[in-house]
């Protein structure tokens, strides 16, 4: 086993300290090591999105990261965007339009969306189609999905 | 589905990257965006002694342009970066055409330039728009550092003219002439997959419209990015016209190395071939809006 390396980060706002294996992926790292499991794996090979999570700021592939790499980075996982336990604006679009079903797909999509809304917050349908082209969901056919995030948009506008 | 072992440094300067190469040899690997790599290692297609993170190597990261207009990035500069890069619309728009056709956004914001020239796959559109635009790649070793062109760097599947102990550290894009005109497209079963079959053209023409220079360059067809030299002679000298394009686009497939996979057979790319060929040049009938500004 090799050696294992420190890290410090930042994880949903809140600092985190940590020794870890290089080979730890970032996904098993906040799924098992912080009990952040609202972060899932799927593929583990970055097709299927649902690991997506922020890497400062940016919408990124968890399974294809190591967590020693993010030493001094700021991690945002779905956990986060809903920090005092209320579902968010787009969280509700989703649950209004029916834009989960099982569910496994939906933390990475709203990390996705999440991450369009805030660089275009009027983004066109195509737009949309485009940003979540990276992950399946096998429930849903997409449609609500894409309803809901522009739903979303329109919400956030309206109480800007 | 978990990497094996493996030792990690993260160093801040190209000089000790090399070093790390040329001390630890073929058991160490230059880890930049990962989004080929990282799969590799998880499904245990590959078991690196030791990975050398680039991605604290500051040295290794930007886009600029130089006084002959060279459009110069540098290897861990992100595809998203490049994606949205003014600098990259203006000096070189077959890239900039190219870049949303990149896998999905997410992998765009941590995949590398370098990284995606530097493994080569034979669907991936990077390749093909060096090879399409001249581009050189500029490789430093323990030694020195050399520039090769695009046309000697890619090989064959996977493979590329970089040495032992060597790293990718910057692609260069010549100064884009004021009449080239270009074209991308590519087809996958789902935007953002890898390429069945793809087209980078660049299309010169003189102030009367005629074609002066061409570059054709087909990928995710056979095992690296090839040049139509068939579709090229057929469009030299010729005025840029539909029918020209027409004409000279039915030999795409001509001499064409193919392969039958999993996705598509060796006989449907080749049919895509040409199609895409004569789409891609379709592309060039018009200035593209970033070209007339």
């Amino acid at each position: 086993m090799s050696a294992t390396c420190r890290i410090r980060l930042t994880v949903n706002g809140l600092p985190v300290m940590a020794a870890v294996e290089p080979r730890l992926l970032l996904a098993d790292f906040l799924r098992e090591r912080l009990e952040l499991t609202g972060t899932h794996l799927g593929c583990e090979h970055g097709v299927c999105g649902a690991c997506t999570v922020l890497l400062d700021d940016a919408a990124v592939r968890a399974c294809l990261l190591f967590a020693v790499q993010t030493d001094g980075a700021n991690i945002t996982t779905v956990e986060g965007l809903a920090p005092d336990g209320r579902l968010s604006a787009l969280q509700e679009c989703f649950r209004e339009r029916h834009a989960l079903q099982c569910g496994f797909c939906t933390p990475g999509i709203l990390i996705t969306a999440h991450a369009l809304l805030v660089e275009n917050p009027t983004p066109t349908r195509a737009q949309v189609r485009h940003a979540i082209s990276g992950h399946l969901c096998r429930c849903t056919g997409y449609v609500p999905i894409v309803d809901a995030i522009l739903a979303a948009a329109a919400r956030l506008a309206a109480n800007a | 589905m978990k990497p094996p072992a493996f030792d990690y440094a993260a160093p801040d300067t190209l000089a000790e990257v090399l070093a790390l190469l040329a001390r630890h040899g073929d058991t160490a690997r230059p880890l930049a965006g990962g989004q080929s790599l990282v799969p590799v290692l998880n499904l245990r297609l590959a078991s690196p002694g030791l990975l050398v993170d680039l991605n604290r190597v500051t040295e290794l990261r930007g886009i600029r342009v130089d006084a002959t207009g060279t459009l110069i990035i540098g290897a861990t500069t992100r595809h998203r970066a490049v994606e949205l890069s003014p600098e990259v619309a203006r000096c070189n728009p077959l890239l900039a055409a190219a870049m949303p056709w990149i896998a999905h956004v997410q992998i765009r914001n941590r995949g590398t330039h370098g990284g995606s020239l530097a493994h080569a796959d034979p669907s991936a559109e990077l390749p093909a728009v060096a090879l399409a635009s001249d581009a050189e790649l500029e490789i430093a070793g323990p030694s020195a550092t050399r520039r090769v062109a695009a046309n000697a760097f890619f090989q064959g599947l996977f493979a590329t003219a970089l040495g032992a102990g060597e790293l990718l550290v910057a692609a260069r894009y010549p100064a884009w002439p004021a009449r080239r005109r270009c074209g991308f497209i590519e087809v996958a079963r789902r935007h953002g997959d890898y390429a069945i079959a793809g087209v980078a053209v660049t299309v010169d023409i003189d102030e009367s419209a005629s074609v002066t220079a061409t570059r054709v360059v087909l990928f995710g067809v056979g095992d690296a990015p090839q040049r139509a030299h068939a579709v090229e002679a057929g469009l030299a000298g010729a005025p840029l016209s539909a029918a020209t394009i027409h004409r000279a686009a039915t030999h795409a497939a001509d001499g064409l190395d193919a392969r039958s996979d999993l996705h598509a057979s060796a006989e449907y790319r080749r049919e895509l071939a040409v199609v895409l060929t004569r789409r891609a040049l379709e592309q060039t009938l018009a200035p593209r809006r970033a070209d007339a500004t």
